[in-house]
């Protein structure tokens, strides 16, 4: 039971990758990763995140949404399914307004660190993604915890590698037309090449 | 000596500035760099007075790779002769066999003149495209960006022929060279700047284009229409018995990619850079002691369906490219980790990651290169990670 558990969060972090094998949060990956401090701290929001939002809407997917979900309040024909994306957007807004606040109150230090990367969290397509996912491939509630928790992780690390990259590439002279972003992109596709390692490995 | 100096001297002002060669100035300072050492001297702090200039650095790498290329020859040429011996003809085909008749050689794979000329007859095409296509892009762009160009790429023209397969179509060596020039280097600023290992970002196109000509556990052979397995590929699959022994895989004279094959050849190599000084004992060592680690765990596990669990430390080292990879790849200085524990750090991540790749990755027989690109990626954090905590260390002791 544990191995399993143990292979899906590695799983999760590395062969399913969110920003190296999916492409899924791109412009946060590309925006927020000029320096490894707001890299890191963006990481460790997606993680928290990713870690409460996915096991929640797992929770209102197989209570709520799925067909015949509603059987307890009397409804057994009634099926939701069609209102999951609104739904699980909603839920992950709302839980980081929550985990804001919550923030703001109790841990201020963390809070302003983060800054505005919590709000941008909001829209960042891999935290949908991780939700999609798990209603996809019909994690159950402990499952959908432990994706949250790695899939979340795989993206931190990632941000922070391009990050490192980034600020070692200070020293580099790119060609003008392509300073910024496109020296971004083709480094995030060089980064992909070698997490490419993972394709394939069957856990 | 004295007439080519004044010869260059004579032709110089064509290039400079204002003369009718102006653009072209990279080409004639890379030449005349090549054949003198340098005559411009840094006329502002900071200098640094050394004997081991870039030029010098390249050039013992490369002095350390002719082991290996010599392997690369006689074993491409072994190999072949062998298959040939082995179908029962007396002569190769197409224009290679042209030439070898021409010279009166048979295709003898006992012959050591025999299988040298036969496999230069595979290695030097190979060479000579990467050369020429790698070097078109690399004086378009100092050309273009006016940076001067570099003997950086002698080491990584000869780098990459010896990780490709004989077999390689030649358009497909072109392709591969025009990556890993353009998008491995000259985009990040030429030499020095770059994130990843030009060479490796060049050979990982290729396997991830082209898989059928590249895949690492077939083919690999210099012969038309003849396959066999690498030793990785059939330790992988225990329905096949290894048939070359571990002596064999320690000398070289195993199919795999050209320069890779010798453990030997390699250690040559890694004597030369390390009593040089040119590469990194930390990297080579921590790699080592990496592999050795988790392939020992591997072994203790045991598994019952995957037969490459049991493969002992002293195989995977002298299998694939795991001696080239660690002797001259890991250690390439721009894209490695710059600090002396970050190296320690790095070596072990690419020793533990190729272990990965090899045994539990059914996609992948071969690990080494993903490994060291995946060192790559992280070498900037795990340098990062101790400059930082240097300068937490140095602040607390000034405070």
């Amino acid at each position: 039971m544990f191995e399993h558990y143990l292979s899906l969060f590695i799983k999760s972090i590395f062969i399913e990758n969110m920003a190296l094998a999916f492409f899924l949060g791109m412009c946060t990956f590309l925006a927020v990763s000029k320096r490894v401090e707001t890299a890191t701290g963006l990481g460790i929001a997606v993680v928290v995140v990713q870690a409460i939002t996915v096991p929640v809407n797992n929770l209102i997917y197989n209570h709520v949404l799925r067909e015949g979900a509603l059987a307890w309040a009397g409804l057994p024909d009634v099926n939701l399914t069609f209102l999951g994306l609104i739904t699980y957007i909603g839920v992950i807004a709302a839980m980081v307004q929550i985990l804001e606040m919550t923030l703001d109150k109790y841990v201020p230090a963390l809070y302003n660190s983060l800054g505005i990367f919590l709000p941008l969290i909001t829209v960042n397509c891999a935290i949908l993604g991780g939700s999609l996912f798990m209603v996809e491939r019909n994690y159950t509630f402990a499952e959908s915890a432990v994706f949250g928790l790695g899939s979340g992780a795989g993206f931190a690390l990632a941000i922070i590698g391009l990050a490192g990259i980034r600020e070692k590439m200070k020293y580099s002279n790119v060609p003008a037309g392509l300073r910024g972003l496109g020296i971004t992109f083709i480094t995030a596709g060089l980064m992909a090449i070698a997490f490419m390692a993972f394709s394939g490995i069957q856990l | 000596m004295k007439v080519l100096r004044k010869f260059l001297d004579s032709q110089e002002k064509h290039f400079q500035k204002g003369g009718k060669l102006e653009r072209l100035y990279p080409l004639f300072e890379a030449t005349d760099t090549l054949l003198f050492s340098e005559g411009v001297v840094t006329r502002y702090a900071s200098h640094v007075r050394d004997a081991l200039d870039l030029k010098r650095t390249m050039t013992w790498v490369v002095i350390a790779l002719i082991p290996c290329v010599i392997m690369a020859l006689y074993n491409t040429g072994m190999q072949a002769n062998t298959a040939l011996a082995a179908l029962g003809k007396t002569g190769a085909e197409g224009w290679r066999g042209a030439i070898l008749s021409l010279l009166g050689m048979g295709v003898d794979p006992g012959g050591l003149i025999a299988n040298m000329v036969h496999g230069a007859l595979y290695f030097f095409p190979i060479y000579l495209v990467t050369v020429a296509v790698g070097g078109f892009w690399e004086v378009l762009f100092a050309v273009i960006r006016k940076h001067e160009i570099n003997e950086g790429f002698f080491v990584t023209s000869l780098l990459f022929p010896l990780i490709l397969p004989p077999s390689i179509p030649l358009w497909q060596v072109a392709l591969g060279i025009s990556f890993g020039v353009v998008f491995g280097k000259e985009v990040f600023g030429g030499v020095g700047m770059n994130i990843f290992n030009p060479a490796l970002v060049a050979r990982a196109f290729l396997f991830f284009a082209y898989p059928a000509q590249i895949s690492g556990d077939k083919v690999w052979l210099a012969v038309d229409g003849v396959s066999r397995a690498t030793p990785l590929a059939e330790m992988a699959d225990s329905a096949m018995h290894l048939s070359a022994s571990w002596m064999d895989a320690f000398l070289g004279f195993i199919p795999g990619s050209m320069g890779e094959t010798s453990a030997l050849a390699c250690l040559i190599g890694a004597a030369i850079l390390l009593v040089t000084g040119i590469a990194s004992w930390r990297i080579m060592l921590s790699v080592v002691v990496g592999m050795t680690a988790v392939s020992l765990l591997f072994n203790v596990i045991g598994s019952d369906t995957n037969p490459m669990f049991a493969v002992s430390p002293l195989w995977h080292f002298v299998l694939g490219g795991f001696a080239f990879g660690t002797v001259f790849m890991a250690t390439d200085p721009v894209s490695a980790a710059m600090t002396e524990p970050g190296k320690y750090i790095y070596g072990l991540l690419i020793g533990i990651m190729v272990i990965l790749i090899r045994v539990v990755n059914p996609a992948f027989p071969e690990g080494m290169m993903l490994a060291i690109l995946f060192g790559n990626l992280f070498a900037a954090i795990i340098d990062r990670i101790f400059i930082n905590a240097n300068i937490k260390r140095r602040l607390l002791r000034n405070v």
